[in-house]
């Protein structure tokens, strides 16, 4: 059995992964976020505020859906898909946006910081600050805005500055960078509001916390409609938010199979794809030991995936920890399998993905044909597709 | 006896500030690299710090993300410090302490990293995001090969976890004199005193005071409040602002104005 509800330890760690990497111009600030993580998380009045905000705001419980269409053209399992897409912004990053809101203004700071890539916990953070009545700047690569441009006008019209980040590689690495830096100058005016479960302890636990009630949901939904508890469970990961929420629910269920799917992108190069578990070794990024894609002196390299939401150079550090003791297995699916994932599902079921969730309807896909008929198969639908809509025609050869 | 602390012992019998001004592994090239670094020992200088690039620099402000990108793009590797670290000290026995990140430090080994710094004339190590806490394996093999390994001090460290900080500390504590990042600021923080101050009681060991210091008379104001001072960022836009071939002059001028103010 594996001792996941004791992790992180005391320091942050997730076996060998984790931790708390950072200038000592933040460690009071993030002593101060754990305390009053600590403090509040578990506290009934704020259990019950952002329980009504993720029902009477957010949209949730979203539901749980049979893709009787998908499974019967693809003649195996049966395909369940998880409605993240339905919750308020278009993906699961409300759920964390919600909660870490909730203790921006617990801490009394009017600003609010995000780093974001393919924009939607940009979107998120831009809405929660919006509705609480706080100040929101939000760092994003250049290449991620020119790429997601749709949700720059988002964050825009919710009232955000949005600051597009030109040094490195520009994208949501450096991003994280920029909004470190700033977090670093203005710390104690300023809340950071992190949208991976990745960084210095205690995000990536605070986000795994906020994002724990997709598993929670889902594990009852597929009870009630499937009769059984999934056999596989699928999510696409980068630094991890939307896995590490549905496969908390399922850790203890050795019968369940957890799939973590990276994006492949354009093949196997260096600097060609996102594979950080597959292809990456163990090093320090943005406060946080974990897997990295690096070159042999440690500096970091570039990634690509059609997917702007996958394309980072690392992973949480709890994944990380998963995959290292053999808990979470790891795939990779490129951009062409994202794409064809992604036509089918639009053209069998009506639904159209955010090209991030499209790479766990690939894996689906993939498994689905060679497994029976009572097989159940639950995947992630992380967030719906509207915001890549400019790439997608691209891809089909057409124009928006 | 470890040459940073004999640095600060003739400093202190003198009542002069150890004045480290900074050198990027392979800023402008490899090569003017050392030019520069042996212009600021001519011009000065009582301690240099050499700094290895990285990709992702979260502690540093443009200035030095420039001259760190500048020179990663000439694919500038952790041996190249070494190198640089051997040239300087065969010409001078100021102390030399390096800095870098966790990542590239890690990839290396800290073991391989503390002999090989130590073997090319290195007396400590600075690493930003490296916390005490997360240090042992790091200062253990620092120890083992003479080096110092040195910890930070921030503005929004509180009295309890300065004296944390102060227990095992060595050589010197780097105090960060703003909440930010790197980079020449036009005036030092008017709580800079008070800070000091703070670090002072907390600490036995010498307070050297980093970010934004860049002009002689931030210098001056630190006397008294501080045993030394780095400059990085003001010396890295001087060599960037000059016409080519004038740089490395110009800014061994600017140390010789710190330094008779130290």
């Amino acid at each position: 059995m594996l001792e996941t509800r004791s992790l992180p330890d005391a320091a942050g760690f997730y076996g060998p992964f984790g931790g708390r990497y950072v200038p000592e111009t933040l460690v009071a600030a993030l002593d101060e976020l754990e305390a009053s993580f600590q403090r509040h998380h578990r506290d009934p009045a704020f259990v019950d505020e952002l329980e009504d905000l993720l029902h009477f705001y957010a949209g949730r419980p979203t539901p749980t859906y049979h893709a009787t269409r998908l499974s019967r053209e693809l003649g195996g399992a049966q395909i369940y898909l998880k409605r993240e897409d339905l919750a308020h912004t278009g993906a699961h990053k409300i759920n964390n946006a919600l909660g870490q809101g909730l203790l921006a203004r617990v801490s009394g700071k009017q600003r609010v910081i995000a780093e974001t890539g393919a924009g939607q916990h940009g979107v998120a953070s831009a809405t929660v600050c919006a509705m609480l009545g706080l100040d929101c700047v939000v760092y994003m690569g250049e290449e991620d805005v020119h790429r997601q441009a749709l949700n720059v006008a988002r964050m825009r019209t919710l009232g955000a500055e949005v600051i597009p980040v030109t040094s490195g590689t520009r994208t949501l690495k450096d991003a994280i960078n920029e909004a470190l830096r700033d977090w670093v100058t203005n710390v104690e005016t300023t809340f950071y509001l992190f949208g991976s479960a990745t960084g210095p302890h205690p995000y990536p636990q605070i986000v795994r916390e906020f994002q724990r009630v997709i598993g929670r949901e889902a594990r009852a939904q597929i009870q009630d409609l499937a009769g059984s508890l999934p056999h596989t469970v699928v999510a696409c990961v980068n630094g991890g938010s939307n896995a590490i929420g549905m496969f908390s629910a399922f850790i203890d269920d050795p019968g369940v199979t957890l799939v973590g799917i990276e994006a492949g992108g354009r093949g196997g190069d260096q600097g060609d794809h996102a594979a950080t578990v597959e292809s990456g070794t163990p090093g320090i990024l943005h406060g946080a030991r974990s897997l990295l894609l690096q070159d042999e002196g440690g500096q970091i390299i570039g990634t690509h995936s059609i997917a702007a939401g996958l394309d980072y150079p690392g992973v949480g550090p709890e994944l990380a920890y998963l995959h290292h003791v053999g808990r979470v297995d790891f795939a990779t699916y490129g951009d062409a399998d994202a794409m064809d994932a992604l036509q089918l599902l639009a053209r069998t079921e009506g639904i159209i993905p955010a090209l991030e969730s499209a790479h766990a309807v690939a894996c689906a896909v993939r498994i689905a044909p060679e497994a029976s008929s009572d097989h159940v198969i639950l995947v992630n639908l992380s967030g719906r597709g509207d915001k890549d809509m400019e790439t997608i025609a691209a891809e089909l050869g057409t124009r928006v | 006896m470890n040459r940073i602390d004999s640095a600060f012992k003739s400093a202190k019998a003198e009542s002069r500030l150890v004045l480290a001004p900074y050198v990027t592994v392979g800023y402008p090239t490899l090569e003017s690299a050392v030019e520069l670094a042996l212009a600021y020992v001519e011009a000065g200088a009582d301690m240099l710090e050499i700094g290895m690039p990285f990709s992702d620099p979260i502690a540093d402000g443009p200035t030095v993300q420039l001259a760190s990108q500048i020179a990663l793009e000439r694919g500038v590797w952790l041996e190249d410090a070494f190198r640089l670290i051997e040239r300087i000290r065969s010409q001078t026995d100021i102390p030399l302490a390096l800095m870098g990140y966790a990542n590239p430090f890690m990839q290396f080994g800290f073991g391989a990293l503390s002999r090989e710094s130590s073997a090319a004339g290195a007396d400590g190590l600075i690493v930003p995001d490296v916390l005490p806490e997360q240090a042992q394996d790091i200062e253990a093999a620092n120890a083992e090969h003479g080096l110092h390994f040195i910890r930070f001090a921030a503005p929004t460290s509180p009295l309890e976890r300065l004296r944390q900080i102060d227990q095992g500390a060595r050589g010197f504590i780097y105090c960060v004199s703003v909440t930010g990042v790197t980079g020449s600021r036009a005036e030092l923080s008017e709580s800079l005193p008070a800070y000091l101050a703070r670090v002072g009681k907390a600490t036995s060991i010498p307070r050297v005071v980093g970010f934004g210091i860049s002009r002689p008379e931030h210098l001056l104001s630190l006397h008294g409040r501080a045993e030394g001072a780095i400059v990085a960022s003001a010396l890295i836009d001087i060599v960037q602002a000059s016409p080519p071939g004038q740089g490395v002059e110009a800014a061994a001028a600017h140390v010789r104005s710190l330094a008779a103010a130290a």
